[in-house]
């Protein structure tokens, strides 16, 4: 059995993706690449002093193209790109067909018949995999599900819950 | 139901009708000889049951390996049941509570003042009892996957009798 019972977030690892100084407060969110309200909190999180780390809650009864999106940018991460690949893919929700996935792997340079395996084979899926489970354990329902500072913030994230955990930087004003 | 609030884990499930998608009915006995998860929920279309039918859809399988039917249950029609259930591209079964409005969420608990489902998950056992139940707090909470599955997991402990798998059928 796979086990999907109850359980913490798991802390930051080495596998997550995290992007951000280190001492900066932590965020972690679970997001899906073709929900539009992840794609807005991804504009939100930018330019705030934050360590933002992304895990995949891709919903494919919801979104088609949700479950192929995270693993192109898993396999633009084998190649050391994945944030690339993640700012690429929320910038154009509407391009998420193969095409679409091969224009941006070339974009910045990937190798694309190592992108095309990778993003099929079975170590990208069971990465992907591995954080959606770890979502549906910590409580995630819906997309973007944040956590940061001990809570859960879920669904339509504004920017008054970012602004007490970081605001932006260059911003008048302290907080 | 002694108490207010959603039916207690022990208790045998109450005698019910309710609508399948094609007009027949399903009532208890349809709940033997199997684990079957109820999930309540206030109304088809509202954006939030939207996301919770969502998230159970994609981990379906794995209730089915654990031998575990869902079912969505709300005072819907079975037209507006089914054509929000083909909406959203799920395939968990709806079944209605509509005439007499809200008598099996009455029955279950479940029935909020405001005339719809509480949003409420049942598991009944493979013998016609309760083994597990939770309340949102609010209609606007959407209880996680996880939860259902703790729910399966105190099924198995406590029942001693082991969920079959999916399609088994009681001899």
């Amino acid at each position: 059995l796979t086990e999907l019972g109850s359980a913490p977030v798991p802390e930051l690892s080495g596998e997550d993706h995290v992007r951000g100084r280190s001492g900066h407060p932590v965020v972690v969110e679970y997001a899906d690449f073709e929900c539009p309200f992840c794609a807005v909190l991804t504009l939100r999180l930018h330019g705030r002093p934050l360590r933002h780390a992304f895990r995949h809650f891709p919903v494919r009864s919801r979104h088609a193209r949700a479950w192929a999106a995270a693993c192109a940018a898993e396999a633009a991460g084998v190649q050391g790109r994945f944030w690339e690949m993640h700012d690429l893919l929320f910038a154009d929700q509407g391009r998420l067909e193969d095409p679409h996935l091969w224009d941006r792997a070339r974009s910045f340079g990937l190798d694309l018949e190592r992108f095309d395996a990778d993003r099929r084979s079975e170590p990208v899926a069971a990465r992907v995999r591995r954080d959606f489970q770890s979502g549906v354990r910590a409580g995630v329902v819906t997309t973007p599900t944040l956590f940061a500072g001990g809570r859960m913030f879920a669904g339509s994230i504004d920017a008054q819950v970012l602004d007490r955990l970081a605001p932006p930087v260059g911003r008048d004003g302290d907080a | 139901v002694a108490h207010d609030g959603v039916i207690a884990p022990g208790t045998p499930a109450p005698d019910f009708a309710l609508r399948r998608e094609d007009g027949s009915a399903f009532t208890r006995s349809a709940l033997e000889g199997r684990t079957t998860v109820l999930v309540f929920y206030p109304f088809a279309f509202s954006p939030v049951c939207t996301d919770q039918l969502n998230l159970y859809q994609d981990v379906l399988d794995e209730f089915a390996v654990q031998g575990a039917t869902l079912y969505g249950v709300s005072c819907d029609s079975s037209y507006a049941q089914k054509a929000f259930r083909e909406a959203l591209g799920v395939s968990i079964e709806q079944l209605s509570d509509f005439e007499p409005k809200g008598a099996t969420c009455r029955a279950f608990g479940a029935y909020h003042p405001g005339g719809f489902a509480q949003r409420a998950l049942v598991i009944v056992g493979p013998d016609g009892a309760v083994t597990w139940s939770y309340q949102a707090a609010s209609p606007g909470e959407l209880p996680g996957a996880n939860l259902i599955f703790d729910g399966l997991a105190a099924t198995r402990d406590s029942g001693g009798r082991r969920p079959r798998p999916a399609g088994a059928r009681s001899t």
